[in-house]
C-alpha cells in the first residue's frame, strides 16, 4: 500500500513539474514568433528578391574552446558585435563551443545546417576540411572558414576563408616595442647590444613566422642594434610550455617577451618576472598591469558583417578574404601608458598612416637579409599539398607580398637577426 | 540524538531485481530534483525545459540520432575492450593508449600505402595492423606484470603518455601545411583506406561492428574456457594456479584481447569516422570506458545501455550549453550530479543502512 501511495505521489510530481515546463515553453515560443514576426515587418518591404533577408537569416558559429581561450573569446566578441550591429534576434543564431578538429567538427556543421542555419562559420585552422566535407553536402548553405587555406583553390561555391593581414599589426606592435627598448637603452639599463627580444611561438607555422618576422622588423625600424630568440610550444595552447618558454628566454637575456600561442602563460611569467610583454588576441593589461605594452588582434566582426550581409542580400561572399588596417581587421589595443615610452602613440599613428597609404611595407626586401643576402626572388607554397611544393612568386614591387595571394599567411623565410633555438614543432 | 549508535551499515542478501531497479529509479529521480536545485540557482532557467533540451540534444534530429549512436558505438567497443582485463582484476587505465596506437598504425597505412595497394586489400591490412599495434600496447605491460609484477596502473597509464608522445610526433612528420602541427582528412579526394560506408548512413558500420563484438564478448566471456580462466584468475590468483592455469600466459593473452579490440577503436576513429589522426581523437574514451564497464558489472548486454547513459549526457549538455548560451561546464556539473548518484545507488543496492532506533525504516 506505502508503495503504491509513493508511486502515485512520485507520478503526480512528474506530469506536474512536465504540465509547467510545457507551459513555460508554449509561453516562450509564442513570444519569440511575435519578435520574429515583428522584425518581418521591418525588413521584408525593403528586401524583395533576396533569399534570406534579415528576418528569415540564421547564423551557426563553431568555436574550437569557449571564452577561457583568449583565441576563442576574441571571435565570439566579434560574433557578438556582429549580431548586434545587424540587429539579429536571439534566435537567429546559434553558438556551439568546444568543438575539436575532427569528425565533431563535420557533425556541429550539419547539426546547424539542419537547425536552419544558412551561414556558419568556424574559427580553427583544423576544422578546414570537416568543413568542406559539410559545405559538399548542404550546397545552398554558406561555409565561412577563418585562418584556412583551400578556398581559393577548393572551387566550392559555398566553402569561403578568411584571413587578416595580421602582420600589418604586428609590425606596429613591434614598433612600439623598439620605442621601449630605445626607452631601456637611454635610460642605461640596458646596453644597445643588449637590447634582444624573446618570443613564444606555437608552431613553425607560416602564420607564426610571418607574426614574429613582423614584429621583429617593426621593433628594428626604431631600434636598429634589435636582436630576437624564438623558441616554439608545439601547442596553440599549452600554459605551462608558455610559460616554462617564457622564462627560458627571460634566462637567456630577453628583455622584452612577446608570443604567438592563445594561453595567459607567457603574460604571466613576464609580469612576475617584471619583464615587458606584447600580447596578441587582446589585452591583458588585467591581468599584467606593470608589464602589458600593447597587443595586435584581428577584429573579426567586419569579416563577419560582409558575409551575413551577403548572405541576407543574395550576393555572393569572396572565396578568399584578407582583412586590413583600412576594413578596421587588423587592431592594436590601447597602449598601457605605464609602460610604453613616451611617443609611442604619436609613431603609432604615423606609422599606420604609411601602413595605409602603402608607402611602407612590412616586408620592404631592403630591410631584410636572409644568409646576409638580399632577397630578390621567393617561390612560396601558396597551393597547400602535402609535398610543400613552392607555387607562387611572392616577391612583387620591392617587397614580400604578404596576404595578397592567399588571405593566410605563407611567409617562411628565416631571416638574419631571428635565432630560432629549436625547430622541433 | 545519539550519534553513535543511530546508524549500522550491513552488506545486503540478494536484494530481488526490482527492488535494485527501484533503488536505481530513486536514485535518478533524486539527482534530476538536485539539478533541478542547481540550474534554479545558478541560472534561473527552467529545469524541465533544460531537461527537454537535453533529450532534444540526443534525439532532436535524425541525424543527432546518428551520431548518439555512433558515439555510443565507439565508446562500447572501449568498454567491450578493457572488460576482460577488469574481469581478471587488471587495472587496465591504458585504453586511451591503445587506441591511439591503432588509430596511429591505421593513419600510417592510409598515409604511406593509400593508392599503392587495392583498397581492399589496404583495409584488410589496417584491420590487421590496428589491432597488432593495440595488442603489442596492451601486451608490453602485462608481460611485465607476468614476469616481474610491475604495477599495472601506473604501466598501462605511463603507456598511455607514450603513445600521445609518439602520435604528436608522427602528426609532425606528416603535417600539412608544413608547420601546421594537423595531418588533416587523410586521402580527402581518393577516400583510399576509408572504411566503406553502407548505403547513406555514415555510422551504420560502426554501429554493426560494435553490436557484432558484444555478442562475441558476451560469449567469450561466459561460454569460453578462456573467459572462464579469466574469471578464474580475477577471484583468487592461488586458486587459479592450484588448479592448474597459467596465470601468467592468462594474464598477457588477456591483456593483448583487450588492446587489440581498443585498436580496433582507434581503427573505427581515424578510418571510419575521422579520417585524421590527432593526440586527442580518443577523447577521454579509455577512461570513461573503464567506468562504463563497472557500471554495467563487466556484463556486455548491460554496457550498451551505460555506454548509452554516459553518450546521452554528454550531448545533451552540449546541446543545453548551445541552445541557453551557457558555458559546457554548466551541462557537466549536472552530468557530474546525475553521475554521483547513480554511482552512488550502487551503495545501496549492495549495502542496507539499519537506523537502530527503528529498525522499520530500514529501506534507506
Amino acid at each position: 500500500m506505502k508503495k503504491i501511495l509513493s508511486l502515485a505521489l512520485v507520478l503526480v510530481m512528474v506530469l506536474g513539474l512536465a504540465a509547467c515546463g510545457s507551459k513555460a515553453d508554449t509561453a516562450a515560443t509564442t513570444a519569440a514568433a511575435t519578435t520574429a514576426a515583428g522584425s518581418d515587418e521591418t525588413t521584408a518591404a525593403a528586401e524583395t528578391e533576396a533569399p534570406a533577408a534579415a528576418s528569415n537569416i540564421k547564423v551557426g558559429f563553431i568555436f574550437l574552446h569557449d571564452e577561457n581561450s583568449t583565441y576563442d573569446l576574441n571571435f565570439m566578441n566579434a560574433a557578438k558585435q556582429a549580431i548586434a550591429d545587424l540587429g539579429l534576434t536571439e534566435d537567429q543564431y546559434l553558438f556551439r563551443t568546444n568543438i575539436p578538429e575532427g569528425q565533431e567538427c563535420y557533425n556541429a556543421a550539419a547539426e546547424l545546417a539542419d537547425a536552419g542555419c544558412n551561414i556558419i562559420f568556424a574559427d580553427s585552422f583544423g576544422h578546414e576540411d570537416y568543413i568542406i566535407q559539410a559545405a559538399q553536402e548542404f550546397p545552398d548553405v554558406q561555409f565561412c572558414h577563418a585562418t584556412g587555406t583551400k578556398a581559393h583553390t577548393q572551387g566550392l561555391a559555398n566553402h569561403h576563408n578568411a584571413f587578416a593581414a595580421i602582420y600589418q599589426g604586428r609590425y606596429m606592435a613591434g614598433v612600439a616595442a623598439g620605442m621601449k627598448l630605445n626607452q631601456m637603452i637611454e635610460e642605461g639599463k640596458i646596453t644597445a647590444d643588449e637590447a634582444k627580444m624573446g618570443y613564444v611561438g606555437a608552431y613553425t607555422y607560416a602564420e607564426v613566422v610571418s607574426g614574429y618576422t613582423s614584429f621583429f622588423l617593426g621593433a628594428r625600424s626604431v631600434c636598429p642594434s634589435v636582436t630576437m630568440d624564438v623558441t616554439f610550444t608545439g601547442s596553440w595552447y599549452d600554459e605551462t610550455a608558455e610559460k616554462e618558454g617564457a622564462n627560458k628566454l627571460i634566462q637567456n637575456g630577453c628583455v622584452l617577451i612577446s608570443q604567438h600561442a592563445d594561453s595567459m602563460g607567457a603574460p604571466t611569467a613576464c609580469e612576475t618576472a617584471g619583464v615587458p610583454n606584447v600580447s596578441y588576441n587582446g589585452s591583458t593589461v588585467a591581468a599584467c598591469p606593470n608589464t602589458f605594452l600593447v597587443s595586435s588582434r584581428i577584429d573579426w566582426t567586419p569579416y563577419y558583417e560582409l558575409a551575413i550581409k551577403a548572405v541576407m542580400n543574395g550576393e555572393e561572399i569572396p572565396a578568399d578574404w584578407t582583412g586590413t588596417l583600412q576594413t578596421g581587421s587588423v587592431v592594436l589595443t590601447e597602449l598601457n601608458d605605464a609602460v610604453a615610452a613616451s611617443g609611442t602613440a604619436e609613431k603609432l599613428a604615423e606609422v599606420k598612416a604609411a601602413l595605409e597609404d602603402g608607402s611602407l611595407q612590412v616586408f620592404d626586401i631592403n630591410t631584410f637579409t636572409v644568409n646576409g643576402e638580399k632577397v630578390e626572388s621567393f617561390m612560396a607554397d601558396v597551393d597547400t599539398d602535402p609535398d610543400y611544393t613552392p607555387d607562387t612568386e611572392v616577391i612583387e614591387n620591392g617587397a614580400f607580398q604578404e596576404s595578397t595571394k592567399r588571405s593566410a599567411p605563407y611567409f617562411t623565410l628565416q631571416i638574419d637577426g631571428i635565432t630560432l633555438l629549436d625547430q622541433a614543432y | 540524538m545519539n550519534k553513535h549508535a543511530v546508524l549500522h551499515i550491513s552488506k545486503r542478501d540478494n536484494l530481488p531485481w526490482y527492488g535494485a531497479w527501484a533503488i536505481r529509479g530513486c536514485a535518478i529521480l533524486l539527482a534530476l530534483i538536485v539539478c533541478a536545485i542547481v540550474t534554479t540557482a545558478l541560472t534561473g532557467e527552467n529545469p524541465i525545459g533544460v531537461y527537454k533540451t537535453m533529450f532534444a540534444g540526443a534525439f532532436g534530429t535524425k541525424r543527432k540520432m546518428w551520431i548518439l549512436g555512433q558515439n555510443i558505438a565507439i565508446l562500447l567497443v572501449v568498454s567491450l575492450a578493457v572488460t576482460p582485463a577488469f574481469k581478471m582484476r587488471f587495472w587496465n587505465v591504458g585504453g586511451e593508449g591503445q587506441i591511439l596506437i591503432g588509430g596511429l598504425a591505421t593513419a600510417a597505412c592510409m598515409i604511406l600505402l593509400g593508392g599503392k595497394l587495392p583498397n581492399w586489400a589496404l583495409i584488410v591490412l589496417m584491420v590487421f595492423a590496428s589491432m597488432l599495434a593495440g595488442a603489442v600496447w596492451g601486451g608490453i605491460p602485462a608481460i611485465c606484470k607476468a614476469k616481474w609484477n610491475t604495477n599495472e596502473t601506473l604501466f598501462t597509464l605511463m603507456m598511455n603518455y607514450v603513445a600521445t608522445q609518439l602520435v604528436a610526433y608522427f602528426v609532425i612528420l606528416w603535417e600539412v601545411p608544413k608547420g601546421a602541427g594537423k595531418i588533416g582528412i587523410i586521402n580527402q579526394s581518393t577516400m583510399a583506406g576509408w572504411l566503406p560506408q553502407i548505403g547513406s548512413y555514415k555510422y551504420l558500420l560502426n554501429i554493426l561492428v560494435s553490436l557484432v563484438l558484444t555478442v562475441a564478448m558476451y560469449f567469450y566471456l561466459t561460454r569460453s574456457k578462456q573467459g572462464y580462466e579469466i574469471a578464474v584468475v580475477g577471484e583468487s590468483e592461488r586458486t587459479a594456479r592450484y588448479v592448474g592455469i597459467k596465470v601468467g600466459k592468462v594474464i598477457v593473452r588477456t591483456m593483448m584481447l583487450s588492446g587489440a579490440v581498443c585498436g580496433l577503436a582507434g581503427l573505427l576513429l581515424v578510418s571510419g569516422t575521422d579520417h585524421t589522426i590527432t593526440t586527442t581523437i580518443a577523447d577521454g574514451r579509455g577512461f570513461t570506458a573503464v567506468m562504463v564497464a563497472w557500471l554495467a558489472k563487466f556484463n556486455p548486454f548491460s554496457m550498451i545501455f551505460t555506454s548509452f547513459l554516459l553518450v546521452f549526457l554528454d550531448r545533451g549538455a552540449s546541446e543545453i550549453s548551445t541552445i541557453y548560451s551557457l558555458n559546457h561546464s554548466f551541462g557537466d556539473i549536472l552530468t557530474g550530479i546525475i553521475l554521483f548518484f547513480i554511482i552512488g545507488s550502487e551503495f545501496f543496492i549492495s549495502y542496507k543502512l539499519n537506523f537502530l532506533k527503528n529498525n522499520r525504516k530500514e529501506e534507506k
